[in-house]
């Protein structure tokens, strides 16, 4: 069912980071990019039993260290200081990477710069002359984890829609994209095309006309 | 057999121009400065060098890099805030660059260690990184040939050791070391302590002996 939410505008970052938060299942192990799907673990509802793993070898990663907490020895995927819960675990990086290729991961939730329509990412590289390239394990959890989250700002500041019909950008993994969650509205990226499950201060007919790409509405439309 | 050394200069003598050297750490994590410090003393030159990362700020891995021995750095994630030493060095073209995943930095170094000649991966499939190599499809699946990576040296750190080699490591800062350990022709381990042997829990060692050549207290 595609739910308009039109008595508002678009959601703001925390908002977003809820909104994903919500649909990590119970109990599912998870790895959260860096930057905003970082934010995404603040929205997480306490008993929710969610794992969290971190590609530099651990699971069961805690929130961000305060004061005496930090612990240079103990960062996450983004070099911060970080803590940990009850029944952690750490191991190296072979078998951190081997449990995310091997498919044992539930979800991952990833930046992107440009997602397609039939799910292919684009978040490493601008492909400009001038920019050092740098992948780290963005290519590894794209084809890795069983669902693949993408949570981004639909539109660049140029004003362009960011999910495409063929990315411009260089590839980090393709059709690898389930879900796109962005502040104007969530894609479902399936077989049978996007479908928009959601929109956030627009009304789908207001989104096909932004977003230059077959849109379809998810079946049984709702209104609030 | 393992030698404990009592220098890290020592430890790191031999290492030869043109060598090969896989250096642990995740960021700062887990790096070995002590013996990176030693190596950059020591002056070998035209290095290639495996990493995570291309040296943060302005001390190990990047002060390493600053001397100009390294000829050419494999690593999935060069470009961060503070790596201003890899940047000028690469924009002058001064140093080569193998940029790869970090899975598959890990796993073809696994490999090396393991005895297998290539694998195929999923990993980067249809993307720039996998331009060129030979592409399978298994059961459905397109998947990318990998070789491995085989060091003559790894330098890595480890939290403690025994006098026969087993490694102990603290927390993320594991990250490579028990991968690189298994890796290089010559492995040299940095820790706090070497305890007696025995001292050590067998059921907790995480890099066995066997793959550890000299460890050196820093």
């Amino acid at each position: 069912m595609t739910t308009e939410h039109l008595d508002r505008g678009p959601l703001d970052r925390r908002e977003l980071a809820a909104v994903v938060a919500a649909d990590i299942p119970t109990g599912a192990y998870v790895n959260l990019g860096i930057g905003l799907p970082t934010t995404v673990a603040d929205h997480l509802p306490v008993g929710s039993g969610v794992t969290l793993h971190t590609e530099n070898g651990m699971l069961g990663m805690g929130r961000a260290a305060e004061g005496d907490e930090v612990d240079w020895d103990l960062v996450n995927a983004g070099k911060i200081p970080v803590t940990e819960t009850p029944g952690a675990s750490y191991f190296h990086h072979a078998d951190s990477f081997a449990m995310m290729r091997g498919g044992h991961l539930d979800v991952c939730v990833l930046g992107a710069f440009q997602v397609s329509v039939g799910g292919d990412l684009a978040n490493w590289h601008t492909g400009e002359p001038d920019a050092i390239p740098a992948v780290g394990g963005a290519m590894d959890l794209a084809i890795g984890a069983k669902s693949v989250f993408v949570m981004m700002t639909l539109f660049a500041k140029d004003g362009s829609a960011k999910l495409v019909e063929k990315c411009s950008y260089p590839l980090t993994g393709v059709g690898c994209v389930d879900r796109v969650y962005t502040d104007h509205a969530t894609f479902l990226i399936t077989p049978e095309g996007v479908l928009v499950r959601e929109t956030f201060g627009l009304s789908f007919e207001e989104l096909a006309e932004r977003v230059p790409v077959p849109l379809r509405l998810a079946p049984a439309r709702g209104r609030r | 057999m393992t030698a404990v050394f009592a220098d890290p200069d020592e430890a790191v003598a031999d290492i030869p121009d043109g060598a090969t050297v896989l250096i642990g750490g995740f960021g700062p994590a887990g790096q070995p400065i002590e013996l990176i410090d030693a190596l950059r003393r020591h002056g070998a030159r035209e290095l290639t060098v495996v990493n995570n990362n291309a040296g943060n700020g302005d001390t190990g891995l990047a002060a390493l890099l600053a001397t100009g021995n390294v000829r050419k750095i494999i690593c999935s994630f060069p470009r961060q805030t503070d790596s201003w030493v890899f940047d000028d060095l690469y924009r002058s073209g001064k140093i080569e660059l193998e940029l790869v995943p970090q899975g598959n930095l890990a796993e073809r170094m696994r490999a090396a260690g393991a005895g297998i000649g290539a694998f195929f991966c999923p990993t980067g499939v249809g993307t720039p990184l996998t331009e060129g190599k030979e592409q399978r499809t298994i059961d459905g699946r397109e998947y990318v040939l990998e070789y491995p990576i085989k060091g003559d040296v790894a330098l890595i750190k480890a939290h403690r050791s025994d006098e026969v080699g087993n490694l102990v490591y603290r927390k993320t800062a594991r990250n490579f070391g028990p991968v690189m350990a298994t890796a290089a022709t010559t492995t040299v381990a940095q820790v706090t302590e070497v305890v007696p042997a025995g001292e050590l829990d067998p059921e907790a060692v995480v890099t066995p002996g066997i793959y550890v050549d000299r460890v050196v207290t820093a």
